[in-house]
């Protein structure tokens, strides 16, 4: 099973004026952006900026107020099988194993035998023979195994809201050489970071966000540019 | 569709599989089933005669509320790390879910009330003088009107303040006709005072109408954000 | 309808003040009952404006779930409130009625049991949209709405069957009408009406400046944060 082939210019993720309110609070105010394939965006803003809401609303868990949203010319719904996420919480059930874990997402998506979990679970460094719940696991582990999940069913494009918070040193390095080597296969990564500094010199785009809009998109180190992120 | 059908039986033995890990949850559960068998028993003293005629709504009445504890169970696991999310961002259909819960809530709902319905017998002394062979559609019919709403109702609860109060809250008014079917049911059988087809009939009406109406909505309400 | 609102407001004053009298005054007393049965100009026309409501609420709440307008969210909110008042006129006039002509306070009659059964799945729609986070609210109160509008033919046949194997006095007593009465009934029953529209439409007002405020407060908000 192979991503889809995007020509790395054309831009595969689309948003027009998105607005995203829960009753009183307007947390999207009217976003307007386009991504382009193949590249690693980091996300950035200060708390309350609209940060998850907006990585959200691209993977169709949180419908828009008003506007659009489009992914590979299609409704974020639509698009769930091109599409991996990842959060801050595990999305695992704490009670089962890793492989126990993935084979029920697999079925999820289609994916038959256990092939597929094993190789997924060995790409992020964790044993698939592992028995212990997740429950049990460190939060480093924890976190690989959550990717892991995000990435089982190869999609070609990523959202992961903050994949690396409380994490060890070792398990966020890892994860960021795996995501380098998916950027570098051609799929497209959105993170949302407070800790720029690890994604520095990898990162594609920085695109910064206050107070429900994207306030300014800056070019990161691959580009040539030298703007670096900060916390 | 054999998608459909693989989804959901994953998903069943997945929740039975983890409420096997978490044993404590069922035998909390089955525990407070026996409690309430025993207040209700002390609360209203089964002569022979009378209990006949009450038995039904009692028996009832007990497994409504064994019922809403399982209910809201059931739900809580899948909010716990956010888990329902995976499965929201995944292309598997919004019903594979609704109906893998609410076969799960059957089970689990059934077996309190295998547990419940003996020690009803046996404290009330029980004896069917009506056919006794029609309980039966009664009681999956009854569990069933039960669980279909308790499971809906549960998921709209996830979003609300209060979860565990807003279940019962929303599901009591709404199962109505249905408590009232299956006492009845159950109160012509075991006195033999008639027929109880009308009530078994109006029991499968109800189960048609809102398993429809559950599997028409459902998704909306798991999209609800 | 900002202009015709006043008129509409007096005009319904009057109605109401014309069909009390008619109600209090001019109608005759029933032989056996006597003056109390005259409550049963309030008990049953509240009774039909209080399904009314609850048919419009129905109406409403699907058309958000098909055409998700925020006015039809507004309109369901309105009805479900009002329908409630009314019901609860239906409830307690009811005991007061019975009490002092049949010696009870209670029957499990079909009108006052459809109508409590009603009341309670309208309250719980009103607490479910008061307890939950107001991005879902309308769309959650709108299934909702919907299983309960199921749920009343299912309510309405059970309790029917079930007084038919099991007879108890029916408040208000069948037969027939006397034809002044019906007039009476019929008048008072458009006083209601009339009312609850007035009420209704001053209550959606009042909701819709309400959203309004609420999205410039937020909106300031954020305008607040940006500076």
């Amino acid at each position: 099973m192979s991503a889809p082939e995007i020509p790395a210019a054309a831009s595969i993720v689309t948003v027009s004026n998105l607005i995203k309110q829960f009753g009183r609070f307007v947390a999207l105010r009217g976003v307007n952006a386009e991504f382009a394939g193949g590249k690693l965006y980091v996300i950035l803003g200060d708390n309350g900026a609209g940060k998850t809401t907006f990585l959200r609303a691209l993977a169709g868990l949180a419908q828009p107020t008003r506007g659009e949203v489009s992914i590979l010319g299609k409704n974020p719904p639509e698009a769930c099988r091109d599409v991996g996420y990842m959060a801050h919480p595990s999305l695992l059930y704490d009670e089962m194993s890793g492989l126990e874990n993935l084979r029920y997402f697999a079925r999820l998506y289609g994916i038959a035998g256990d092939s597929r979990c094993a190789q997924v679970i060995r790409l992020v460094r964790l044993d698939p023979e592992l028995t212990r719940p997740v429950g049990q696991y460190s939060q480093g582990m924890r976190q690989r195994m959550s990717l892991a999940r995000a990435i089982l069913h190869d999609p070609g494009i990523l959202f992961l809201d903050e994949p690396f918070s409380n994490v060890d040193v070792r398990s966020a390095g890892e994860m960021v050489e795996l995501l380098t080597s998916m950027r570098d296969a051609g799929k497209t990564i959105f993170v949302v970071t407070h800790q720029a500094s690890l994604l520095e010199s990898v990162a594609d785009e920085f695109v910064w966000m206050q107070a429900g809009q994207i306030v300014d998109r800056t070019a990161g180190r691959t580009q040539g540019s030298s703007r670096a992120g900060t916390e | 569709m054999s998608s459909l059908r693989s989804i959901t039986l994953a998903t069943l033995t997945k929740d039975i599989r983890l409420e096997w890990r978490s044993r404590d949850a069922i035998n909390s559960m089955l525990f407070f089933s026996l409690l309430v068998v025993v207040i209700f028993s002390f609360s209203f003293d089964p002569n022979a005669e009378e209990s006949r005629e009450i038995a039904g709504g009692l028996i009832w009445v007990a497994f409504l509320f064994a019922a809403v504890v399982a209910l809201n169970q059931t739900w809580a696991r899948e909010l716990r790390n956010q888990v329902l999310d995976a499965y929201r961002v995944s292309p598997a259909p919004a019903n594979a879910l609704f109906v893998a819960k609410a076969l799960g809530n059957f089970i689990l709902v059934t077996l309190l009330e295998a547990v419940m319905a003996p020690l009803f017998m046996i404290f009330y002394n029980l004896r069917a003088l009506g056919p006794a062979w029609q309980l039966i559609p009664v009681a999956i019919l009854g569990t069933w009107a039960l669980v279909v709403n308790g499971t809906f109702f549960a998921a709209m609860s996830l979003r609300t303040r209060s979860r565990e109060i807003m279940l019962p809250l929303l599901l009591f008014p709404i199962s109505i006709p249905a408590v009232q079917s299956m006492v009845e049911a159950t109160r012509i059988i075991l006195a033999g005072d008639g027929s109880a087809r009308f009530w078994i009939v109006l029991l499968l009406t109800y189960d048609v109408v809102f398993t429809t109406a559950c599997l028409a909505l459902f998704e909306t309400i798991l999209q609800a954000e | 309808m900002k202009r015709a609102f006043p008129i509409l407001a007096v005009l319904t004053a009057l109605l109401l003040t014309y069909s009390t009298y008619q109600a209090l005054v001019v109608a005759p007393t029933e032989r056996t009952m006597g003056d109390v049965q005259r409550i049963f100009y309030y008990h049953v026309p509240s009774a039909w404006t209080a399904f009314l409501l609850f048919v419009v609420n129905l109406v409403a709440s699907v058309i958000y779930l098909t055409r998700k307008s925020a006015k039809a969210d507004a309109v369901a909110l309105v009805s479900a409130e009002v329908g409630v008042v009314f019901c609860t006129v239906v409830l307690v006039t009811g005991p007061i009625w019975a009490r002092p002509v049949w010696g009870i306070w209670w029957t499990w009659d079909l009108r006052l049991t459809l109508t409590l059964v009603l009341w309670l799945i309208y309250v719980s729609y009103l607490v479910l949209r008061r307890f939950s986070d107001s991005s879902q609210t309308p769309k959650l109160a709108a299934v909702l709405a919907i299983f309960g509008a199921l749920d009343v033919p299912l309510v309405y046949f059970s309790i029917w069957f079930f007084r038919t194997q099991h007879p108890q006095p029916v408040i208000g007593g069948g037969g027939s009408l006397d034809p002044r009465m019906l007039h009476v009934l019929l008048i008072n029953w458009l006083a209601f009406s009339c009312l609850a529209f007035v009420v209704c439409c001053w209550r959606y007002r009042l909701e819709l400046l309400h959203r309004e405020v609420e999205e410039m407060e937020s909106l300031e908000a954020l305008r607040g944060v940006t500076q």
